[in-house]
């Protein structure tokens, strides 16, 4: 690659996300900021190698984008002289400095993420207008057909259009609902990243694993202070770090007490770990922690201990315990039973894990949990239903296979 | 930017007894903060006539054009800057009447 595609490159990765949310605050419609951002960058494709690369590319960017967006709106009006987008046009406020709360990205991202969206196209609007990702990248990595996710991302930007969905940092009293939500879209980017679905996909997406984690650092950075966005870039970051151990050479998904830690990332657990160290700072001042900085410090109990039998299950279950009073979804009472199995045994464990079958009944990883307990109880023939009900039910290719495997050698 | 508020009702839940008191102080503010534009309560939908009249006979039947558990049971009209501001009223409308409430903005 030369210097100049080198540049782009990275010019696409740093630069989107601004140039598109500054030009939706100036000219207020996302479609066109996101036709004159790829025409932009589709012009220094063209110039970049022939002139060199701008002593400032974002700036470059910015003006350029701004000109094709003017442009586009002269030759609409010319079309349409009844069209009044132009009297849209003239906010020429200088864009704001680098992370202040009020960044032209954050208001972008909570557009973007805005309740009253669905939530399937709360993620495609998220990826294509600051993740900067084609609409055929999207629609490869959730696999659905392109035009079907094309029609998502017109649909939402339809509707911030018609229903009036304000581009705006939400108010002081709405902040803390609100950015639960773009939480929770950034937490499904990852996880539909470490654990696609699909027979036909890969059983981990690299790319998506790694898209999250870029835009909860970007939401990082634009707000530091807030804590369950620290704690989610922590939980990704640990997980993350545990993902090329996670599946063998033969595409089989290897459980946490079999994976081998030395392959783990030290780098990402590192940074995991110190994120962790600065919430339980701020928890021991008295703001209490939401659930993902405590999913983000039972990842670091395991990612401390140096093998299965060194994990301090106690501080797991505490954790469990606490978790379970912020959200009590069954899915975290199954989990915590999982800790229970190892402090208290398999038995006990069973007793819980039974009680919540009618809530679970759908859900593969309650009846491998299940088989799991009922293996080392020793009952062979439950285990083995247990197994089939969750290969059944299984959507990831390497984690069927592992319930597969262990179906198989039971006695 | 004008809404279209409804109040959506539902025969298996009617809710809780006189909210008029309530609804009556909620339409004052929306008038003083200058959000009202219009609003009614509607009768049972057991009281509505369709006419079809694209026909060469019109024909009129009884009842609501669509037969579902959940009706409209009246209607706002308000005035809002933008949805968020909608929403938050909307918020407390659904409190004040103790119904589910729409927001859909006008074209």
């Amino acid at each position: 690659m030369n210097d100049a595609e080198d540049a782009i490159t990275r010019a696409y990765r740093d630069e989107w996300a601004r140039v598109v949310a500054g030009l939706t605050r100036r000219f207020g419609n996302l479609d066109l900021a996101e036709e004159a951002a790829a025409e932009a960058f589709a012009t220094a494709v063209a110039r970049w190698p022939a002139d060199g690369v701008p002593p400032n590319p974002g700036a470059w960017l910015t003006t350029t984008a701004n000109r094709k967006g003017i442009d586009r709106l002269r030759r609409e009006n010319q079309r349409d002289s009844k069209h009044k987008e132009a009297q849209m046009v003239f906010d020429n406020a200088p864009p704001e400095s680098i992370g202040a709360i009020d960044d032209d990205r954050l208001r972008l991202i909570f557009t973007c993420c805005h309740p009253a969206l669905a939530m399937e196209n709360r993620v495609a609007l998220t990826l294509r207008m600051i993740g900067g990702l084609t609409v055929a990248e999207i629609a490869r990595a959730f696999l659905v057909p392109e035009n079907t996710m094309g029609q998502r991302i017109t649909r939402a930007k339809a509707k911030i259009k018609a229903a009036r969905i304000p581009y705006r940092m939400p108010s002081a009293a709405d902040l803390p609902g609100r950015v639960s939500g773009v939480l929770a879209v950034l937490f499904l980017v990852f996880n539909e990243g470490y654990l696609a679905t699909g027979p036909g996909a890969g059983p981990v997406r690299a790319d998506l694993t790694a898209e999250a984690i870029r835009l909860t650092r970007l939401v990082r950075a634009l707000m530091p202070e807030d804590g369950e966005v620290a704690g989610l870039l922590a939980l990704m970051l640990l997980t993350e770090a545990r993902r090329t151990a996670r599946i063998s050479v033969d595409g089989e998904l290897i459980p946490l007490d079999e994976q081998d830690r030395g392959t783990w990332d030290p780098t990402l657990i590192a940074e995991g770990h110190r994120l962790v160290r600065e919430r339980l700072v701020a928890a021991a001042a008295g703001q209490v922690p939401g659930r993902y900085q405590i999913l983000a410090a039972i990842g670091a109990v395991h990612t401390s201990a140096r093998d299965i039998r060194d994990t301090d299950w106690s501080q797991v279950l505490a954790l469990y315990d606490q978790l379970v009073n912020v959200d009590s979804s069954p899915i975290i009472a199954l989990n915590r039973a999982i800790a229970v199995a190892e402090l208290d045994g398999p038995e006990s464990a069973l007793v819980t894990v039974d009680r919540l079958e009618e809530e679970l009944n759908g859900y593969h990883a309650f009846y491998a949990t299940r088989a799991d307990l009922l293996r080392r109880l020793g009952r062979s023939q439950d285990a083995r239903a247990a197994y089939d009900k969750a290969i059944d039910l299984a959507g990831n290719t390497a984690e069927t296979a592992n319930l597969t495997r262990r179906r198989d050698q039971l006695q | 930017m004008q809404y279209l508020v409804s109040v959506i009702d539902d025969m298996s839940t009617p809710g809780s007894s006189d909210k008029r008191p309530g609804i009556s102080a909620f339409n004052e503010r929306l008038i003083a903060d200058g959000y009202w534009v219009f609003a009614g309560g509607l009768a049972n939908p057991d009281a509505a006539t369709v006419i079809d009249n694209r026909g060469e006979q019109q024909v009129i039947c009884d009842g609501p054009f669509v037969e579902s558990k959940e009706y409209l049971a009246g209607l706002w009209v308000w005035e809002a800057p933008d949805l968020d501001a909608a929403l938050t009223l909307a918020a407390e409308a659904s409190k004040v009447c103790d119904r589910k409430i729409e927001v859909r903005p006008f074209a």
